[in-house]
């Protein structure tokens, strides 16, 4: 990698201040478990890395009757076994406990899993100059796309790698950002964004705004949740599909069902059509199949991606059926 | 003739005994390679080039020369000559730290002319394709045609057909040790820490290449982190090492990162093949007609085994090799084995399958020609089908019900792995009662350490960590061959085991006139020498060395051909469950019945199958190099997308070692070789849909069940 200057930072505020407003020039590190294999490969050469473990209380996990704060440094390893998020909030540790490996989940933070670069195999090549890297090429398109995107894509085909993402937003998450004008707090759902926004980026950050917290609401009563990972490896492993189904119920009646896919889309995908087929319907087999089917009827696959169809459309099924079972 | 004896009398041998180096392993007190610093060592990096295909016009290494702390700067290919792969070796440099050294491999200049690459194998076959290889006609190997019996009229006699292709990818080695050394230098004499299957080999590619007399190079490798037939030499990076070392004045550690093991240090060729096979009514396997290629790369072989194991009167087989622009491949672990019993296995499956036949039983009728490994492979089928239930697989495959469907299928194997002359052992006695055994083999992990002194502690009635064990070291000068190919325990135990003999004799023939007995009448085991006819005369072990006063007992050995044998037959059975609504394949057991020859140890002869297990189930499941035909590239060159098994993918691993020889033999490859067949049929039994291609992911699950 390229030397650069280190920075502890000593609070929230002067992030921004420490941080430039040329994406090239300066780095937030928190777990680092992402941004160090990018510099390794060159990918990012920034000038100073400026580090957020040393911001005291950003790992703190807060329950107040509001719901829950999370603080962006929290490790994926103490969300996964947090007891009220197993208990009310159970899509989320599942999805935690999905991540990686023991080792990485022990230092990767939940700030740095919403904000993690993709893995697109031409994108962390360190000399191969894609589209995403300001290139002019979109390498996915033409060559090997297996791990690509179904809905979503274009003009690159990323699929988001964030294991927690779906999870967050399917229980309803804000985000708060702080940045050198104060902070904004948003639905995490509108924190990501399509590449035919910024191909470069994958969501709405600016170069000096830093995560901090997500918040997640009070659980509405009789809300069940889960997180289903398909990875080819299951010891450690991206997703090639994964579902976060997060159901309201109300007797054996489906109020309202978020339906967010992994693994699929350069954001983490939330699937109307999916819900549109729950909402208002006792879950029965046939109901969580037509789900599964009305999800996938849009997806646009690729040359090597095509089984992410039938694969999409099984776990959802499944999710909906472990779901009231 | 020397013999191993009978069961009943050995202590040691054929027991479970922990590796000798283990407690050093598992503490980090064991240097590997990785571990060897030396005063003053700088550390060396290799450019490579990020083009698949290119004539460098100019090398400079100025400014990386100019950056402080960078002590010699080499070019390691001629302006006007050609890379013909990504990762080609370009220049080195040497540093004070690895950081800069790597620093100062980004400031090395270069220039060359890209020319047209081609890493798709298919690709390279059509005309017009980029020429690779000066020294082939085109991209393809002029295939090499073998004929036997009379192929028509096999296939007249045959009831049923076959018609199928099967393809399996490249595997890279992934040692968990990169390839490296540490050179240095004391005048004209080399002194190289290596991570190498040889030691000897690699002195004596180093002493050509340096031009100095063999005596003048030394090779040491104390502990070694996997080789799988990839580290038989110095390598590029070997000499490289040296090389900077001697510009530089001081040691150079030169260890390869993982992408480069993925790039330039070898690989397991792919293979693709057509092949239309014949049975007869009544179950003979009668007519075979293959035709098949692989690419090693820029290497000339991609050799594959096929027909193989089963015995087809008819047959012709049409093989060759195709040349891409990608790292030359090596041996891996059973060369050539692996890819074609997957086709040979998923081959036999389907003949019985059109025979209406269970493929054990279509298996037992067609069997090894060799009579006795015949013999072998009929109690194994047996000791296997009952290990792994093998009534239970599907009638009709895929007839199982619910989302989550079992199966069982099975494979076979057969390797050489006798050994031979050419190792020198000694092992001598001292008066203080401590006991060497030397020779130049090495650990590359398989535990021969152990073996040996196992070996030498039943002889002289000792245990297995009295011994001093001196090995991976070309010093003493007592030569011994590499370890590959399955031949290190059946080169080297032959040779220690009679040289402990020897030693033993020579000391009781010392002992004897002073405690009047009969040389012959004397005995030694549990820490004594003891008289066979009067076992009161009995000398505790130090009490008899101490005899010797100041002579010191040292013996050679010979190989002696009685004590060891080859050609191993080996089954495995499979049980996987897939899921068929997500396409993964989780294997729940393996059942491997391994032809050991005489067990010495049979806790490491476990851990060699079930490391080869393991290995032939990513072979089966996960492994793949991917070539980039946009760029060139290998896609995959880490272990993230690159994906050997975790702990989560290994199954329940059953070794049964068939040990009724005692006679020796390697089975370090062997039972690597059935694993991949195995899973694919019982994939098959599983879904009932067949997949001809490795490796056997859900894409290819899910497209498969449509
Ligand atoms: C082998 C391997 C397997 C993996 N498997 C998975 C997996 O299965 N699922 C999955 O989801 N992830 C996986 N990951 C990615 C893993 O890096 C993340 O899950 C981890 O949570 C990142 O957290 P971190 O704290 O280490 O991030 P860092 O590496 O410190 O940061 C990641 C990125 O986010 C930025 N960043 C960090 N914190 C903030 C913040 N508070 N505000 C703004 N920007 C910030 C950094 O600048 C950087 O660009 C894997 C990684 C590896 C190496
Ligand atoms: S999908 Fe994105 S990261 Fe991958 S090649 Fe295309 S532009 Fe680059």
């Amino acid at each position: 990698m390229e030397n650069f200057a280190y920075i502890n930072a000593a609070n929230v505020e002067q992030v921004p201040s420490l941080m430039s407003d040329d994406w090239s020039e300066t780095k937030m590190i928190a777990g680092g478990t992402d941004l160090l294999g990018e510099l390794k490969e060159y990918i990012e050469t920034p000038k100073k890395v400026i580090n957020l473990k040393s911001i005291p209380g950003l790992d703190e996990i807060k329950a107040d009757a509001s719901g829950l704060t999370i603080g962006a440094l929290v490790t994926l390893a103490d969300i996964a076994a947090h007891p009220t998020i197993q208990r009310h909030y159970t899509v989320l540790a599942e999805a935690a406990a999905s991540v990686a490996s023991p080792q990485i989940r022990n230092v990767g933070t939940l700030g740095g899993n919403l904000c993690q670069r993709p893995r697109c195999w031409y994108y962390r090549h360190p000399d191969i100059i894609c589209l995403k890297k300001g290139g002019d090429t979109c390498y996915a398109v033409e060559g090997l796309n297996k791990y690509h995107a179904i809905f979503g894509g274009g003009p690159v085909y990323i699929v988001h790698p964030s294991d927690t993402a779906p999870a967050l937003i399917a229980l309803g998450a804000t985000v708060k950002i702080v940045g050198p004008n104060g902070d904004r707090t948003m639905l995490l759902e509108d924190f990501f964004i399509l590449p035919d926004v910024n191909p470069q980026r994958e969501n709405v950050l600016e170069p000096n705004e830093v995560v901090t917290e997500v918040h997640l609401p009070q659980p509405k009563a009789h809300t069940k949740s889960t997180y289903v990972k398909v990875r080819e490896r299951g010891s450690f492993d991206f997703a090639l599909v994964s579902v976060a189904a997060a159901f309201e119920m109300n007797g054996g009646t489906c109020h309202k069902a978020n339906v967010v896919l992994g693994g699929v889309a350069p954001i983490p995908w939330r699937s109307k059509e999916a819900e549109a087929a729950l909402n208002g319907k006792g879950i029965t087999a046939a109901v969580a199949k037509q789900a599964g089917e009305a999800a996938v009827a849009n997806a646009e696959p690729m040359t090597d991606n095509g089984y992410k169809v039938p694969l999409t459309r099984n776990i959802i099924n499944r999710a909906a059926m472990t779901l009231v079972h | 003739m020397a013999s191993w004896g009978e069961a009943k009398d050995s202590r040691l041998i054929g027991k479970r005994v922990s590796r000798l180096s283990g407690t050093d392993k598992v503490t980090g007190k064991a240097k590997y390679t990785f571990d060897i610093n030396r005063p003053g060592m700088l550390y060396g990096y290799i450019l490579r080039s990020p083009v698949a295909h290119a004539t460098i016009t100019g090398i400079d290494l100025s400014e990386a020369e100019a950056l402080p702390g960078v002590k010699a700067a080499i070019p390691l290919i001629e302006p006007g000559k050609r890379v013909r792969f990504e990762g080609q070796e370009i220049a080195a440099v040497a540093a004070i730290t690895p950081d800069i050294a790597e620093d100062a491999v980004r400031l090395i200049q270069f220039d060359y002319d890209e020319l047209d690459y081609v890493v798709d194998v298919e690709s390279a076959k059509e005309e017009g394709a980029p020429q690779i290889r000066d020294d082939w006609k085109s991209n393809q190997s002029e295939p090499r045609v073998d004929e036997r019996g009379d192929i028509e009229a096999g296939f007249a006699e045959a009831a049923v057909e076959v018609e199928a292709t099967y393809h399996a990818p490249v595997q890279t080695h992934v040692c968990l040790e990169t390839h490296g050394h540490v050179a240095e230098w004391d005048q004209d004499n080399l002194t190289v820490w290596a991570s190498t299957q040889a030691v000897f080999g690699t002195r004596q590619n180093l002493a050509r290449h340096f031009e100095l007399p063999e005596n003048q190079v030394r090779v040491i490798t104390e502990h070694m982190g996997g080789g799988f037939g990839s580290k038989f030499g110095p390598g590029v990076e070997g000499v490289t090492a040296a090389k900077l070392a001697r510009k530089a004045g001081a040691p150079v550690k030169l260890m390869l990162t993982r992408k480069d093991e993925h790039l330039v240090a070898g690989n397991r060729p792919s293979m693709t093949q057509q092949v239309r096979a014949g049975a007869t009514q009544d179950g003979r396997f009668i007519a075979y007609d293959m035709s098949g290629y692989g690419t090693g790369g820029i290497g000339s072989g991609a050799g594959f085994t096929g027909p193989y194991v089963y015995h087809v009167p008819n047959h012709r087989t049409k093989k060759s090799a195709v040349a891409i622009n990608a790292g030359s491949a090596r041996a891996m672990r059973a060369p050539g084995h692996p890819q074609g019993a997957f086709a040979m296995d998923s081959l036999m499956d389907e003949l019985a399958e059109r025979l209406n036949l269970d493929p054990l039983e279509f298996r037992r009728l067609n069997s090894d020609s060799d009579a006795r490994r015949n013999r072998i492979r009929q109690a194994e089928y047996t000791l296997g089908a009952q290990e792994i239930g093998w009534h239970r697989r599907n009638r009709v495959p895929g007839s199982g019900t619910g989302v989550k469907k079992r199966g069982i299928g099975m494979g076979c194997g057969l390797w050489g792995g006798g050994g031979g002359a050419g190792t020198q052992a000694r092992v001598t006695i001292h008066a203080s009662g401590a006991v060497e055994a030397v020779t130049g083999t090495q650990d590359i992990g398989t535990g021969i350490r152990t073996v040996i002194a196992m070996i030498v502690a039943e002889e002289l009635g000792l245990r297995p960590q009295d011994i001093t064990v001196k090995i991976g070291d070309t010093e003493p000068g007592l030569a011994s061959r590499g370890s590959g190919g399955s031949q290190t325990i059946g080169s080297v135990a032959p040779v220690i085991k009679t040289a402990a003999m020897a030693a033993k004799r020579k000391l009781f023939g010392h002992i004897a006139p002073l405690v009047e007995a009969d040389p012959g009448d004397l005995r030694a085991a549990g820490d004594k020498i003891y008289a066979q006819s009067d076992l009161r005369l009995s000398i505790p072990w130090k009490e008899a060395t101490g005899y010797l006063g100041m002579e010191t007992i040292s013996e050679g050995g010979e190989w002696d051909e009685n004590l060891r044998i080859g050609d191993v037959a080996g089954v495995q059975f499979a049980e996987v469950e897939i899921d068929t609504e997500t396409g993964l394949v989780q294997v729940i057991k393996i059942v491997a019945v391994q032809d050991c020859g005489l067990v010495v140890n049979r806790l490491t002869t476990e851990s060699q199958i079930n490391g080869a297990v393991v290995m032939g189930l990513g072979y089966a499941l996960l492994e793949e190099r991917i070539m980039d035909d946009q760029t060139g590239k290998m896609i995959n060159p880490n272990l993230e997308d690159y994906k050997v098994p975790g702990t989560m993918e290994i199954p329940e691993i059953v070794s049964i070692a068939y040990d009724t020889d005692r006679k020796i033999t390697g089975i370090g490859e062997p039972p690597t070789i059935p694993t991949a067949g195995a899973i694919a049929n019982a994939v098959y039994n599983a879904i009932g849909v067949r997949i001809r291609e490795l490796p056997i992911t859900p894409d290819k699950i899910l497209n498969a069940l449509g």
